[in-house]
């Protein structure tokens, strides 16, 4: 039998496991096409923590990492699979500047508080139509989420080139609605790490706060794990995964909204849909869905994208295999299942051979 | 040294989950063409014995010869390639392909890297035709009875070529005349020369068709004995360990005003079709009504519908006085019900969660477990803690998952939240339903308990001991109708057994003559 203590050990063990697997496949990649891999990570590392800057951008990164990896956990902790990350991100990207650029005048205080509501809105009416399906008619939350991404991109698009502006950029918002910290910015030789960095901490608690001391983040969880023995105990499915999917969609749409007057300070048309919406999803994994975990994988993530940069200037090796290492990371952590496996194992053998003595 | 007619032998098998041991240098050995019984209480480690035998489970200790050879059974592959087959007792089908298709599922016939079925079907036809197993191979699994999937599923085990035959509990689910075609077959079966292992622990199907019998109490190995010289007293007392009073200690009921009415209830199953087809039923407040019945007859649907998690097609259901058809289960449950669920792992507990959240599971949102929406965890630790102790709940602490906990103290878990409570109605369905005879003894005097502190209990069971033993009336169900309700102190185990077969009350009456009568009373005084 497992004590608490030894889960908590293997909880950590897990994406540990995953993080080296990922180094050291990308290792054996960049080895196989004739690159130096220890000049490479090097590269990386050093690229980043060497300068104030990179630090940085690289803080500035995880900061709407987090907030898609939060969306993403809540959701799944509610047994849902919300793909639909990146399309409401974006959705609450559009929604914040629109605002912005729509109400130029108003005091910082308020025209951040309300483009960031409208971008928590559109997020979550986003998610909160693939959540609606599924609890009212059975729909797979997989396939609307990720049609949702489409018509999100699409819909973005439009907006950008016939509402907000004439091309494929908009004007920058003012000064009162950007989330820049000037002492902040300052100590990071101008970075672009902003004021989403304090808000991401404290969704972080709040976070924490309503799935372990709240009654609905109790119902969440329950739902989540047992959806028939909740409903015997008196919660309402249906409720709680529209619930959920709202959470989840008005925190994408709070990473869209730090992402637009954080990073950017406007939007412009987007080929793709913001990869920062996917690696959401690695996040919430390897941080296995608790909050401080997944704070700390987007920093890690958030170093790893900076950083790879670094590599091809310093070490020779191509963007696309930095690219492909991230990848590989990315792909371990997915398949934390094997790593469980494989520790499982690992122990296995040890009783056995503990037994046989 | 060894006989060459001995198929199967298993030397001094041990198992450990933890510090449990599930089965502790058990012995036992199986001769050709024989039906070798396997007899023991639920959860006395026959079912660990055969999934070693059948290379889910490595034994922590102990030997295996197959034929005289030894053999390190690791995996079901590795059982089959020995010639071991199980038959499940929860079907392994696929509900949705014909009988042919999930004989030779894992094994499909081929041409070319196309799927032969005609040549299946024909290969099925033959085998089944061979033993007697008489079943249309182009049928689809969900459109045959459960009798029909059975066979379905003798067949797989002897498409892949198994000589060594396990029987895990295959009669629970079945009708008393499907349960004689399947000794038929399984006579069959030996006759050919393949050999039976079968797990039970009902002493007459023993009594039947058995040649020799292993008791397993406990996880150790008491006894073989040779079914024709042992009487059924005898079996029972060695698998109980003592000297067994098939009644439960109780004082006779004092049933006051009625708890529970339910008028002219109808109820569909999943697929559409009525499972409950206008049921009128009263349980009053002291008294125990058990619900018997062969599985499948609309019990199910029945309860669900009482407690809310499935809704009701016509009909009424008062609770209380208050009418609570088609209401949600938490205003039932607030309206007085308790309910131990049919499948504790489906219904009962979230597995995963802590213990004391289980615990909680009823009460979470309401005072002192929370306040403005914020649990008090300080309260939900102290109400498991006083749960654990009152009711002996075995658990390392309330922090751990519910999963880590045994079956019996799992059950154990849910009858504490549901108890404590103290509904005026208590809904047990299959509360004993894997347990062992401490824990079921334990249930049975709980549910006594309620009664005689002038709640009413309902209890639902597919074990007519229990239903017969724990109960003041029993409800007999068939086919989604209350076919008779008798008293449990007036009614016999053969009248029960023809009511659940659907006989009607009368008929059955006459049908047990007093011959009948004399001979049970001679058996039970013996």
């Amino acid at each position: 039998m497992l004590t608490t203590n030894q889960d908590r050990v293997n909880a950590l063990l897990i994406p540990i496991f995953s993080i080296l697997l990922g180094f050291i496949f990308g290792a054996v990649l960049m080895l196989f096409f004739g690159y130096n891999p220890i000049l490479a990570y090097q590269a990386m590392l050093m690229g980043v923590f060497n300068s104030p800057y990179f630090m940085g951008e690289a803080l500035r990164q995880a900061t709407v990492l987090t907030f898609a990896g939060l969306g993403f956990a809540i959701a799944f902790k509610a047994g849902f699979f919300n793909i639909g990350v990146a399309g409401q991100l974006l959705a609450g990207w559009v929604a914040a500047i629109w605002v912005a650029l729509s109400l130029p005048d108003l005091p910082r205080v308020l025209l951040l508080t309300l483009s960031i509501g409208a971008a928590v809105i559109a997020g979550a009416i986003w998610a909160g139509i693939a959540g609606a399906l599924r609890a009212y008619f059975g729909t797979s939350e997989v396939i609307v989420t990720i049609m949702l991404n489409y018509t999100a991109l699409h819909l973005t698009n439009y907006i950008i080139r016939n509402v907000l502006a004439t091309g494929n950029t908009t004007e920058r918002v003012g000064e009162n609605a950007s989330l820049r910290v000037e002492w902040l910015a300052q100590l990071t030789q101008n970075s672009r790490v902003n004021m989403g960095l304090f808000m991401a901490i404290i969704v972080v608690i709040l976070y924490w706060v309503f799935m372990t001391q709240m009654t609905a983040g109790f119902e969440v969880r329950a739902v989540g794990l047992n959806p028939d023995a909740s409903t015997y105990a008196g919660m309402s499915a249906k409720r709680n995964i529209i619930l959920s999917m709202l959470i989840s969609g008005g925190l994408a749409g709070m990473g869209g909204a730090i992402h637009g007057l954080g990073t950017f300070g406007n939007i412009f048309t987007q080929s793709g849909l913001p990869s920062v919406g996917f690696n959401g999803i690695a996040v919430a994994l390897l941080g296995l869905g608790n909050p401080i975990g997944i704070f700390f994988s987007s920093i890690l993530f958030g170093v790893l994208d900076v950083g790879a940069g670094f590599m091809p200037n310093r070490a020779g090796v191509p963007d696309e295999m930095a690219d492909i290492v991230i990848a590989a990371i990315i792909f371990f952590v997915g398949a934390n299942y094997i790593i469980r496996l494989l520790l499982n194992k690992i122990k296995l053998n040890k009783t056995v051979e503990e037994g046989g003595e | 040294m060894v006989q060459t007619e001995i198929v199967i032998e298993m030397k001094g098998i041990t198992k450990k989950f933890g510090e449990f041991k599930a089965n502790d240098n058990i012995s036992l050995n199986v001769k050709k063409g024989e039906i070798h019984a396997l007899l023991g209480e639920n959860g006395a480690g026959k079912s660990t014995l055969m999934n070693i035998l059948s290379g889910l489970l490595e034994p922590t200790s102990g030997e295996i010869y197959v034929n005289g050879k030894k053999e390190n059974i690791d995996s079901p592959d590795k059982a089959n390639q020995l010639r071991i087959g199980m038959v499940h007792q929860h079907f392994m089908l696929v509900d949705k392909f014909t009988v042919a298709e999930n004989i030779m599922l894992g094994k499909e016939k081929h041409r070319y890297g196309f799927m032969d079925e005609k040549g299946a079907e024909k290969d099925v036809k033959e085998l089944s035709e061979r033993y007697g197993l008489t079943v249309d191979p182009s049928a689809r699994i969900e459109d045959i009875s459960v009798g029909m999937q059975q066979r379905a599923e003798i067949l797989k085990t002897l498409f892949r070529g198994a000589d060594i035959l396990i029987f895990d509990e295959p009669t629970g689910v079945l009708t008393p005349q499907e349960i004689n075609e399947l000794m038929d077959i399984m006579k069959k079966l030996t006759d050919e020369g393949k050999s039976i292992i079968l797990i039970t622990h009902k002493l007459d199907e023993i009594k039947k068709v058995a040649d020799r019998c292993t008791v397993i109490r406990r996880g150790k190995s008491i006894d073989t004995v040779d079914v024709k010289s042992t009487s059924q007293q005898q079996l029972a007392d060695m698998m109980v360990g003592r000297s067994v009073t098939f009644k439960v200690e109780k004082e006779p009921a004092q049933p006051k005003e009625p708890v529970l009415e339910i008028k002219n209830l109808t109820v569909k199953e999943s697929r559409g079709l009525d499972a409950v087809k206008g049921i009128d039923l009263q349980v009053k407040a002291g008294e125990i009504l058990g619900i018997a019945g062969v599985d499948g007859n609309g019990q199910s649907e029945l309860i669900q519908a009482i407690t809310g998690l499935t809704k009701v097609e016509s009909g009424t259901i008062k609770l209380n006085g208050k009418d609570v058809t088609g209401k949600k289960p938490r205003e039932i449950t607030e309206t007085g019900l308790g309910h131990i669920p049919e499948d504790r792992h489906r219904h009962g507990l979230v597995l995963p969660m802590k213990l004391e959240e289980n615990l909680s599971l009823q009460q979470y949102y309401k005072k002192p477990f929370s306040k403005n929406g914020f649990l008090n965890h300080k309260e939900i630790k102290k109400h498991a803690k006083k749960l654990i102790e009152e009711f002996d709940v075995r658990t390392q602490s309330g922090e751990s998952t519910a999963a880590s906990l045994s079956g019996g103290n799992q059950q154990k878990a849910i009858i504490a939240r549901e108890i404590h409570r103290n509904p005026a109605m208590l809904i047990a369905a299959q509360p004993t339903r894997g347990l062992d005879v401490g824990a079921i003894e334990y249930i049975h005097k709980r549910l006594i308990e309620q009664r005689d502190n002038g709640k009413a209990v309902l209890l639902m069971s597919y074990e007519l001991d229990e239903v017969m033993n724990v109960s003041d009336r029993i409800a007999v169900m068939y086919d989604g109708k209350i076919i008779a309700i008798v008293n449990a102190n007036e009614t016999t185990e053969n009248e029960l057994g023809l009511l659940m077969a659907g006989v009607p009350l009368e008929k059955a009456k006459q049908e047990l003559t007093g011959e009948d009568r004399k001979e049970r009373e001679t058996v039970a005084n013996d």
